[in-house]
């Protein structure tokens, strides 16, 4: 390993058990984890680098793709759904040229579905690097993105 | 700007919902107005609809909330000066069949302020916890008859005994705050607003069964709550707190990584020993063999923040509310299709018609069922809603109590399509060990998405039925055993939505994209182009017809059209181009 590039790891105890930490204090630096990434965390925690794998690809949490300078979240949760989540996802694909999963050739955008924001009052709510937005309709949706992209 | 001379002090409501309405800018304006009045962020009242919230309390002691204000020069001078517009006030629906007892304190401290919530009686509970023997404590859990709010029911003063009667070097308490229902958010809620409630819960949890070792296993997607209990957990540790009957506690919280299935106890413990979330086999359970091989205990966040008003008021307070096998209150997360979603708590035993009409405000012509449970519930239909909400009746539906999510399904909805969206979330959150949850789920999904696409045959709800059973009985934990619920449930009542899908390849609500038509109103129209511009696939022609060869089902010329002249028709009744 590095030892100037993971050093903010040594502030986590190499416990196998501390794994996902170490994982969720990569992603939260990188904004994702690295075939390089596993290869340090499995010489950290002391694991074989496909157990790093494994646990890797359970969570939907871990990206495995560098996010756009913008990550949306559409929530598809219950209520997000019936209130038309879909069309959501619809009108953002369109907008920025991507699908859900793909982030923008200028790495601007990156666009994902999760299962639910607990903001269900508001749905359907969407959520931009942790913000959230909700009630949207079409118009309130491409009015966000536009605003995001002016930024 | 005018300044009222009658206000004392100002609260804006700043959980995770209060901000996604704006309360952070509506907070961030007043600061810049009041002066010398002390402004305090408080957690979540449950008025989701009225977000964002601001109540001002007088020095006459009265209180006047504002709803719905907007982060406007002109909003915050309407709150500061006390005017007319936008005011509050609870509807008279709710007032009357509300009981706030667990998040009594919701919304009205701060919810990292110690202070405030030993002002309160916090920590009374826990202080007389201490002076009584653990079994003595275990023994007043037992007699208020609470069970378990995660979902499951079973009684937590039993679990607390079992647990009690263990013999081990160490022993460890788990909260599990890994609430991950899509619909539900009772559990956020407590720990963003009364994060030392639960905490006090633990302590007193801790102290019965002997556990040193406690853990907060926390959906990461709750940052919110998760830096409020950090805040709290650190004031606990400074007040020493933590330090019961000589025994210095350790409590950590766990970020989750974005697993439904690690909501199930085995699979959560995995998970916290920095494993893959798949579960075992029990016995042994938990209370035998747990968290690297000791005994655990684990607990819902709602559960646990009940434990602090027991031990204070005692276990027959508690059990002087609800039905005969359900005591206390339950709190639910109202969504969907009514007028005032949010967070609502309830003495059990209310009727579901009580909770979607009288407190959430849903039109009773307009709604056609309530989905309860999330992924594992089951939707139940607008002519059961007398049914009294308690583990046992909700269980006779079909249906389960679940965490207490609550989504209200309005007329408009396909129920084929809801099934649907269920089991493409539980076959993708299927951990993979048991097989008729592995391929089974899929299988069912994979049927009910050629459904929805006009593909299904009558053969195909046989199928449903027999797979749903088989994936039942064929699963190791409760994702498994219960992902058919929502499929076999709306089999049970709206049979007729899924025999109209493959018999007749109609969709009665006009959800299905494959079963349905775009028309546009040509005498309404007024021929603003405004369709003809946004068509993602110019599907509408320039003299106004739209092409469902072409069109694509996105709803965008619906949403955009001023005088909404175009609608969604039955399949056959909009235009093809060279077919009709």
């Amino acid at each position: 390993m590095e030892q100037t590039e993971y050093d903010y790891l040594k502030k986590i105890a190499p416990e196998p058990g501390n794994l996902i930490k170490g994982l969720q204090a990569i992603q939260a630096r990188e904004g994702y984890v690295s075939d390089d990434d596993i290869r340090a965390a499995a010489t950290y925690f002391s694991l074989a680098e496909v157990e790093v794998e494994g646990v890797l690809s359970f969570y939907a949490q871990f990206k495995r793709n560098p996010p756009g300078k913008y990550r949306i979240c559409v929530c598809d949760g219950t209520a997000c759904h019936i209130k038309g989540s879909a069309l959501i996802l619809d009108w953002v694909s369109t907008e920025l040229g991507i699908k859900a999963g793909e982030t923008d050739a200028k790495k601007l955008f990156s666009l994902e579905t999760v299962a639910c924001l607990g903001c269900c009052s508001l749905a359907p709510v969407m959520s931009i690097n942790g913000k959230v937005f909700g009630n949207l309709d079409r118009k309130a949706t491409v009015k966000i993105l536009k605003e995001h992209r002016k930024k | 700007m005018m300044v009222s001379d009658k206000i004392k002090k100002i609260k804006v409501g700043t959980a995770s919902c209060g901000i996604a309405a704006g309360a952070d800018e509506v907070l961030e304006l007043l600061r810049q107005y009041v002066g010398d009045i002390t402004i305090e962020e408080v957690g979540c009242v449950g008025h989701c609809y009225a977000e964002p919230l601001v109540d001002v309390e007088t020095v006459d002691g009265t209180v006047i909330s504002f709803q719905h204000v907007p982060s406007t020069v002109a909003g915050v001078e309407n709150v500061l000066g006390l005017g007319d517009r936008g005011r509050f006030t609870i509807p008279a629906g709710r007032r009357n069949k509300e009981l706030h007892k667990v998040i009594g304190l919701a919304g009205k401290i701060c919810p990292t302020s110690f202070e405030q919530y030993v002002e309160n009686g916090g920590y009374d509970g826990l202080k007389k916890a201490l002076s009584m023997i653990p079994q003595a404590v275990i023994d007043e859990v037992r007699k208020s008859g609470l069970r378990g709010r995660g979902g499951g029911g079973f009684p937590t003063g039993t679990k607390w005994g079992f647990m009690a009667a263990k013999q081990a070097e160490q022993k460890v308490l788990i909260c599990n705050a890994d609430e991950g229902d899509p619909g539900a958010f009772m559990d956020r809620s407590l720990m963003e607003s009364v994060p030392h409630q639960l905490l006090e819960g633990m302590l007193i949890g801790a102290y019965a069964t002997g556990a040193t070792k406690l853990f907060i296993y926390c959906r990461a997607e709750y940052p919110l709550a998760i830096k409020h209990l950090s805040i709290a957990i650190d004031q606990i540790y400074e007040k020493r707190l933590n330090v019961i009957a000589g025994l210095e506690l350790e409590i950590v919280i766990k970020e989750g990584a974005g697993a439904f299935v690690c909501g199930e106890e085995t699979a959560l413990i995995h998970s916290l020993e920095g494993k893959r979330g798949t579960p075992r086999f029990r016995p042994p359970f938990p209370t035998d063999s747990g968290w690297q091989d000791y005994p655990t205990m684990i607990n819902n966040v709602e559960t646990l923040a009940n434990i602090p008003l027991i031990v204070r008021e005692g276990g027959e307070m508690f059990a002087s509310v609800g039905t005969e096998g359900s005591k206390g209150t339950k709190l639910f997360a109202l969504a969907g299709d009514l007028r005032c979603p949010g967070l609502v708590e309830v003495p059990m035993g209310i009727t579901l018609a009580e909770i979607v009409f009288d407190i959430g405000g849903a039109n009773p012509a307009e709604v056609k069922a309530v989905q309860t449970g999330g992924p594992s519930g089951g939707c139940i239909p607008v002519d059961k809603f007398d049914t009294p909400v308690d583990y046992d009746s909700l269980k006779s539906l079909g249906a389960i109590m679940g965490s207490g999510g609550m989504i209200v399904i309005g007329k408009q909805r396909c129920m084929v399509e809801t099934a649907r969206y269920f089991l493409d979330f539980t076959h993708r959150e299927s951990c993979g060990k048991c097989t008729f949850c592995r391929v089974g789920t899929k299988r069912m999904f994979e049927t009910l998405e050629r459904i929805t696409a006009g593909e299904g045959v009558p053969e195909d709800l046989d199928f449903l039925e027999e797979m749903g059973n088989k994936v039942r009985s064929g699963s190791l934990c409760g994702l498994g055993q219960t992902a058919p619920n929502p499929v076999l449930v709306t089999l049970r009542y709206f049979r007729s939505e899924y025999e109209s899908h493959v018999r007749e390849k109609q969709c009665g609500a006009l959800v299905c994209n494959a079963l349905t038509d775009v028309l546009l109103d040509q005498e309404k129209c007024i021929k603003c182009k405004l369709c003809i511009k946004n068509c993602p696939v110019n599907a509408v022609s320039e003299d106004f017809v739209i092409d469902n060869t072409l069109c694509v089902r996105c709803d965008t010329c619906i949403e955009i059209c001023p005088k909404k002249t175009i609608y969604r028709v039955k399949k056959g009744e909009g235009y093809y181009r060279g077919q009709n």
